[in-house]
């Protein structure tokens, strides 16, 4: 029964077809560093679902951000499992995708026909790490705060747009309410967006593509 | 290939196809069912904030015979991180015979606030003009049942309600 209704949804959805070209794909012999785009996106995925759940309590704003996350870590069932695998994924995320590039640098996996897939992994690079920038601001304790002062305080330094750069970052002249917002809006929608519509891009380009071999010495 | 072929009934495919399977699951299980709980932690909490009281509303000696008057106060109470504060409507009516009708004003409909319209002699709920009469009982409208009384006591000429809350 459960062979024909998947045989009825095939039939219309072409979805051995998907199958085959998405996993069936004819890859050379490689190494376990060739897991590290995967790994990579497998995190971005967890990241995505615990941060949805952890906005069912978290509250953006400065006399409430605090308390909330101190709400999540001690009242709630499982809120210290779903932030701790939010936090810890972060930095593996960042971890795993320093990792990713080298491999592919060092591979040289970055050349002809592959320019664009590696365009658009610097774009997901620097999209991470504004992620992991964003992120870091929201629980709103000193850490957090400092960092930030700090953080947006480095693009003051640009010559002639600097001030203007710091200012747009944190929606005026301090770190205020307006940064907290801005920057939780950073992290859940508009990076996300740009992110996981890069992340398809990229994905398209390596199924499309295929993976690189090894270089052998000769080359 | 050959020791990997299906003959030897488990293929080197089907295994790790398998066993990808369960590592899913597993990992799919370790987050995903502690998230039901963590979505539901908070409305499942049988209220620690929860108490019984007895409030004093005020002196019995303002009350003028058949006249409701309302008596408002605030609670507040702990909900998630925040403070929040209820306030509370209370209608009493003294009756000929020195005791009280004490209604909460509440609709028994929709939970919207009932107010006495002296000229009409009738609490009036706005939300779907549900009327009630002096005595609380139901006059016209959607409610399915009189106007909520509180327990009541009187000490030193002040009246206390008895306060629930879940």
């Amino acid at each position: 029964m459960a062979a024909r209704i998947l045989t009825w949804l095939d039939e219309r959805l072409g979805l051995t077809g998907i199958y085959k070209t998405v996993l069936d794909r004819k890859v050379p012999k490689v190494n376990w560093a060739f897991t590290l785009g995967s790994a990579t996106l497998f995190l971005a995925i967890m990241q995505a679902a615990t941060g949805i759940f952890l906005t069912a309590y978290y509250v953006p704003h400065p006399d409430q951000a605090y308390d909330s996350i101190n709400y999540i870590m001690n009242d709630v069932a499982f809120g210290w499992l779903i932030r701790g695998i939010h936090h810890w994924g972060a930095t593996l995320m960042v971890i795993t995708v320093v990792l990713h590039m080298l491999r592919t640098f060092f591979y040289g996996a970055y050349k002809y026909p592959r320019e664009v897939t590696w365009l658009t992994g610097v774009l997901l690079l620097l999209v991470t790490l504004g992620m992991g920038f964003t992120g870091y601001l929201l629980p709103w304790n000193q850490r957090a705060y400092w960092a930030t002062t700090v953080g947006t305080s480095i693009t003051e330094t640009i010559p002639l747009i600097g001030p203007f750069i710091n200012q747009a970052l944190r929606g005026g002249t301090d770190l205020s309410t307006l940064t907290l917002v801005r920057f939780f809006s950073a992290h859940i929608w508009m990076l996300p967006t740009v992110l996981f519509g890069v992340i398809g891009v990229h994905i398209y380009l390596v199924i499309r593509l295929g993976i690189s071999h090894v270089p052998s010495e000769d080359e | 290939m050959a020791h990997a072929g299906p003959e030897h009934g488990l293929s080197r495919r089907s295994f790790v196809t398998g066993v990808v399977g369960i590592l899913g699951g597993f990992i799919a299980a370790v987050v995903g069912l502690p998230a039901i709980g963590y979505l539901l932690s908070p409305s499942l909490k049988s209220g620690s904030s929860s108490k019984e009281e007895w409030v004093p509303l005020g002196p019995t000696e303002e009350l003028v015979t058949g006249e409701p008057r309302l008596f408002a106060f605030t609670r507040t109470k702990q909900v998630g991180w925040e403070r929040t504060a209820n306030s509370y409507g209370v209608y009493v009516v003294r009756k000929p015979d020195d005791s009280y009708d004490v209604f909460s004003n509440v609709c028994t409909h929709l939970s919207c606030r009932v107010s006495w319209k002296e000229e009409e002699n009738e609490y009036v709920c706005p939300c779907h003009d549900g009327r009630f009469a002096k005595d609380g009982a139901i006059v016209s409208g959607p409610q399915p049942r009189p106007l909520d009384r509180f327990e009541y006591k009187v000490e030193e000429g002040t009246l206390f309600i008895y306060l629930t809350e879940a």
